[in-house]
C-alpha cells in the first residue's frame, strides 16, 4: 500500500510537471529518472544487500559512457594506420608488466632478491611501455585533431554499448575489488572515491581513446532524429490528427521511444535484482551484511561474495552510464562531478530505502525530480523573498544569482531529514 | 656551477612548492584524524568545512580592506583569520548540535555517521556556493615575494632563479606554529590529555569522570581552527575556488590514512609523503637533468613520469600500497 501511494505521488509530480510546465520537460525527467533508478539499483545491490560502501559510482558511469563511444562511433582508419597497432602493442606491454609483477609477487621467495626483481620489472616495463606508447599516442592524436584525433569506435549500433558498458565497468570493478575489498568500510570509501577520480582523469586526458575534454559529439542514436520526423509526411499527418504541433510532437516521440527502451532495461534489471534478493544467494548476502563473523563461521566465503556483488553492482552502474551517454548523444568527460554522479545516487538509495530495490527505484525518480525542479523553485522562492528589496540592489542581485545553488543545499537537507526521521528510507527493507 | 643550478632548480620547482603543499595538507589531515580519533568517523564534509572557513576569512578580509586596514607586507587575511575561525567554529558546533549529536547519543555505527557527513557536505557545499559563488576569488595582498627569481639570480650569479613567495613562507611558518601549539595542547594541558584519553579508550575515560560533550566540543573547535587555517593558506597560495576544496578531500584522507588514522604525528608525516610524491612524480625533470648529466646524455623528453592531471593517482597509489602492507598506517593508527 505504502509503495503504491509513494509511486502514485511521484507519478503525480511528473504529470503535474507535464500539465503546468511542459510535457517535453516531464518526459526528460522521466528518462533521466529511469537511468537514475538503474544507478540506484546498482548502488543498492552493493550497499543494501552487502553493506559495501562504494563512493566511486561516477567512475563506473564514466566507463559506461566510454563504451558508448567505443561501440558506436565510426572507426578512424587514418588514425588506425598511423598508430593503432603500436598503441595495442603498448597496452600489451603494460599488461605484461603487471602480469609479470604479479607473478614475481606470487612465485619468488621473500627477500632482497624479490624486491629487486620487482623493482626491475616495474621500472623496466614502465620505461618500455612509455617509449612505445608516446609515439603511438602522438601519431593518433595528430590525425585531424580538430575533428577526430582518436581511434574511433567499432561503428556498431549504440544499443550494444549498454551491455558493453556493463562489461567494462565489471572489469574495472574486478581489479578494484581484488585490491580494495579487504579494507574496512571507510577505507573502501576513500579508495573508491580515488578510483573514480582517476577513471575520470583518464577519460579527460587520454585523447587518443575518446578525445578527452574535446568531447565526442553526435553519437549515433537508436531512435529517429526529430528533423527526419518533421520531414516525414506520415508522421506530420498523425501528429496533426492528434492535434499536436509537429515540432513538439517529434520531440515527444523521440523522448517516448527512449523512455520505452530505458523502461525495458529497468524492468529487466529490477526483476533480476528482486529474484536475486529472494534467492538463497540473496539471503546469504544479507546474512553476511548483518553479521560477517557468523557468516564466515558458517563457511561462507565472505571475500569472494563481496567481490561478486561489487562487480554486479558496478556493472549495473556501467550499463546506466552507457544509457545516459546514449541519451545525451555526446561524451563530455568534464561534466562528471562526484557530487552529481556519486553522492546524488547515494541520496537516492538512502532516501528510497536501502536494501529495497523498489525503494531504490522510487528514490531515483523522486530525487531526480527534486534535482531538476529545485532550481526553478529556488529562483521563485528568492524572487518572493527579495520582492520587498529595491530593484538593482546588490543583495537582491546576489540572492537571485545564487538561487541555483540551492540545489545542493536541498539535497543535503533531504538526506539529513530522511536519515534522522526515517533512517530506513521511504520504503524500508522487509 | 651546474650542480648548484640543479639544486636551485630542484628547490624552486620541487622542494618549496611541495613543502608548502604538504603543510596545507598536514593541517587538513590533522583535522580529519582528530575527528576520527574522538568522534570515530571519517568526515567527508571536511573539505567543505575548509572551504567555509576560508570563505569566512575572505569575507572578513574584504571588510577589513574596505576599512583601509592592512598588515604591512603580510596579507590582510592573517588579521581576518581569528574572525574566520570563530565563524567556522560556530558553524561546526551548530552542525554537531543539529546533526551529529543525535547519532552519537544513539551510538550509531561509524558508517552511518559517514553517510550523515555526506549530507552535511552537500549542505555546506551549497551554502558556500550560495554565499560566495563558484568563481575564483583572489584575496592575497601585501608583499608577493620573500625572494624574487631575478634578485636571486643577480645576487648569486646563477642561471637558475629561486622564487620564494610570501604565501609559501607564511604557510610553512603558520603550519609549524599550529602543530607546535596543537601538540603542546594535547600533551600538556588537562583538556588535551582528556581528549587523548577519550580517544584511546572511551569507556575508561567516561569512568574517570571526563565529560564527553566537553571533549567533543573542544575537538570541533580545534578542527574548525585547523580547517580554516588550512583553507585560508591554500587559498592564499593558489586561489580560492569552492570546488577545489572538495577535491582536496582525497589527498587529505590519503595523508591521514597513510600516517595512521587517529594519530596526529602520522597525519603530518603522511601529508608530506603525499605532497612530495605528488610533486616529484608529476614534475618534468628535464631541467634538473640537463644540469647534472653530461651533454651526451641529454634527455630528449620532458622526463615527466605522469602528467599533472594524474596527481590524484599518486595519492591513491601510495594509499593502496600502505594499506596493503601496513593496514593501520605508518604510525599505528586505530583500526575499527
Amino acid at each position: 500500500m505504502r509503495e503504491f501511494g509513494l509511486f502514485a505521488l511521484v507519478a503525480l509530480l511528473i504529470v503535474g510537471t507535464g500539465a503546468f510546465q511542459s510535457w517535453n520537460l516531464a518526459l526528460t525527467i522521466v528518462n533521466m529518472g529511469l537511468i537514475s533508478a538503474i544507478m540506484a539499483i546498482g548502488v543498492n545491490l552493493q550497499w543494501g544487500f552487502a553493506g559495501l560502501f562504494n563512493v566511486g559510482v561516477m567512475g563506473f558511469v564514466g566507463l559506461g559512457g566510454l563504451a558508448a563511444v567505443l561501440v558506436s562511433m565510426p572507426a578512424v582508419p587514418e588514425a588506425w594506420s598511423a598508430g593503432g597497432v603500436q598503441m595495442f602493442l603498448a597496452l600489451l606491454i603494460g599488461l605484461a608488466t603487471i602480469v609479470a609483477a604479479v607473478f614475481v609477487t606470487r612465485r619468488m621467495p621473500k627477500g632482497r632478491l624479490k624486491a629487486l626483481a620487482m623493482m626491475a620489472v616495474l621500472i623496466g616495463g614502465f620505461l618500455i611501455y612509455k617509449s612505445v606508447f608516446g609515439p603511438a599516442r602522438d601519431a593518433i592524436e595528430s590525425v585531424n585533431p580538430a575533428a577526430t584525433g582518436y581511434l574511433g569506435g567499432a561503428g556498431l549500433p549504440i544499443v550494444i554499448a549498454w551491455p558493453v558498458g556493463g562489461v567494462l565497468a565489471a572489469a574495472a570493478a574486478w581489479v578494484i575489488g581484488k585490491t580494495a575489498l579487504g579494507l574496512r568500510s571507510d577505507y573502501l570509501a576513500i579508495a573508491t572515491l580515488g578510483i573514480a577520480e582517476i577513471l575520470i582523469a583518464f577519460l579527460k586526458n587520454e585523447d587518443w581513446l575518446a578525445r578527452g575534454v574535446k568531447n565526442v559529439n553526435g553519437l549515433p542514436r537508436p531512435v529517429p532524429y526529430e528533423i527526419d520526423l518533421q520531414n516525414d509526411p506520415i508522421f506530420v499527418e498523425r501528429a496533426s490528427g492528434l492535434g499536436l504541433e509537429v515540432v513538439e510532437a517529434s520531440g515527444l516521440y523521440v523522448k517516448l521511444s527512449y523512455g520505452f527502451m530505458f523502461a525495458a532495461v529497468l524492468i529487466v534489471i529490477l526483476v533480476l535484482a528482486q529474484l536475486a534478493l529472494k534467492s538463497p544467494w540473496g539471503r546469504m548476502m544479507r546474512a553476511i551484511r548483518d553479521n560477517e563473523v557468523a557468516a564466515r563461521a558458517m563457511g561462507k566465503d565472505v571475500t569472494s561474495r563481496h567481490l561478486q556483488i561489487f562487480i554486479l553492482g558496478s556493472a549495473v552502474c556501467g550499463i546506466a552510464g552507457a544509457m545516459m551517454t546514449t541519451l545525451d548523444g555526446q561524451l563530455t568527460p568534464a561534466s562528471y562531478q562526484p557530487l552529481r554522479f556519486t553522492f546524488l545516487v547515494w541520496v537516492m538509495v538512502i532516501v528510497g530505502g536501502s536494501g529495497n530495490n523498489l525503494g531504490a527505484v522510487l528514490g531515483g525518480f523522486l530525487i531526480w525530480f527534486l534535482w531538476v525542479q529545485v532550481e526553478p523553485l529556488g529562483v521563485f522562492l528568492m524572487q518572493t523573498i527579495t520582492a520587498g528589496l529595491a530593484d538593482g540592489s546588490a543583495l537582491k542581485d546576489h540572492l537571485l544569482d545564487s538561487a541555483v545553488h540551492m540545489r545542493l543545499f536541498t539535497m543535503g537537507l533531504v538526506l539529513l531529514l530522511v536519515l534522522r526521521f526515517a533512517p530506513r528510507g521511504l520504503i524500508p527493507e522487509k | 656551477m651546474d650542480f648548484l643550478n640543479a639544486i636551485v632548480a630542484l628547490l624552486n620547482f620541487v622542494v618549496i612548492p611541495a613543502t608548502a603543499y604538504g603543510a596545507q595538507l598536514a593541517l587538513g589531515a590533522l583535522g580529519v584524524t582528530l575527528i576520527y580519533g574522538i568522534l570515530r568517523f571519517s568526515n567527508f564534509a571536511h573539505g567543505d568545512t575548509m572551504a567555509f572557513g576560508a570563505m569566512s576569512t575572505i569575507l572578513f578580509t574584504w571588510l577589513l580592506q574596505s576599512w583601509g586596514v592592512s598588515f604591512g607586507p603580510l596579507p590582510t587575511a592573517l588579521l581576518a583569520l581569528p574572525f574566520g575561525i570563530a565563524a567556522c567554529a560556530a558553524l561546526v558546533l551548530f552542525t554537531d548540535w543539529g546533526v551529529y549529536k543525535f547519532y552519537r547519543e544513539q551510538r550509531a555505527k561509524p558508517v552511518i555517521l559517514v553517510i550523515v557527513s555526506m549530507g552535511v557536505m552537500f549542505m555546506l557545499n551549497g551554502l558556500v556556493r550560495f554565499i560566495i559563488g563558484t568563481d575564483d576569488q583572489r584575496f592575497a595582498d601585501g608583499e608577493r615575494f620573500i625572494i624574487r627569481a631575478r634578485d636571486f639570480k643577480e645576487m648569486t650569479g646563477l642561471r637558475e632563479g629561486l622564487a620564494f613567495k610570501t604565501t609559501q613562507g607564511l604557510t610553512i611558518v603558520v603550519a609549524i606554529l599550529c602543530v607546535v601549539a596543537l601538540f603542546w595542547f594535547l600533551n600538556r594541558t588537562r583538556t588535551g590529555k582528556s581528549m587523548r584519553a577519550y580517544s584511546d579508550n572511551e569507556d575508561l575515560a567516561l569512568l574517570s569522570g571526563i565529560n564527553p560533550e566537553r571533549v567533543v566540543m573542544v575537538t570541533w573547535i580545534i578542527v574548525a581552527a585547523l580547517a580554516t587555517i588550512a583553507g585560508t593558506l591554500y587559498g592564499l597560495d593558489k586561489s580560492f575556488k569552492p570546488f577545489t576544496y572538495f577535491q582536496l578531500l582525497l589527498p587529505i584522507f590519503a595523508a591521514a590514512i597513510v600516517g595512521g588514522l587517529g594519530s596526529p604525528l602520522g597525519a603530518i608525516a603522511g601529508a608530506f609523503i603525499v605532497a612530495f610524491s605528488e610533486v616529484t612524480i608529476t614534475y618534468a625533470w628535464k631541467k634538473v637533468a640537463t644540469y647534472i648529466l653530461p651533454d651526451a646524455l641529454d634527455p630528449s623528453g620532458l622526463l615527466q613520469l605522469l602528467g599533472t592531471e594524474y596527481k590524484f593517482a599518486v595519492s591513491f597509489v601510495i594509499l593502496v600500497i600502505v594499506l596493503l602492507f601496513r593496514p593501520t598506517g605508518l604510525f599505528r593508527g586505530k583500526s575499527v
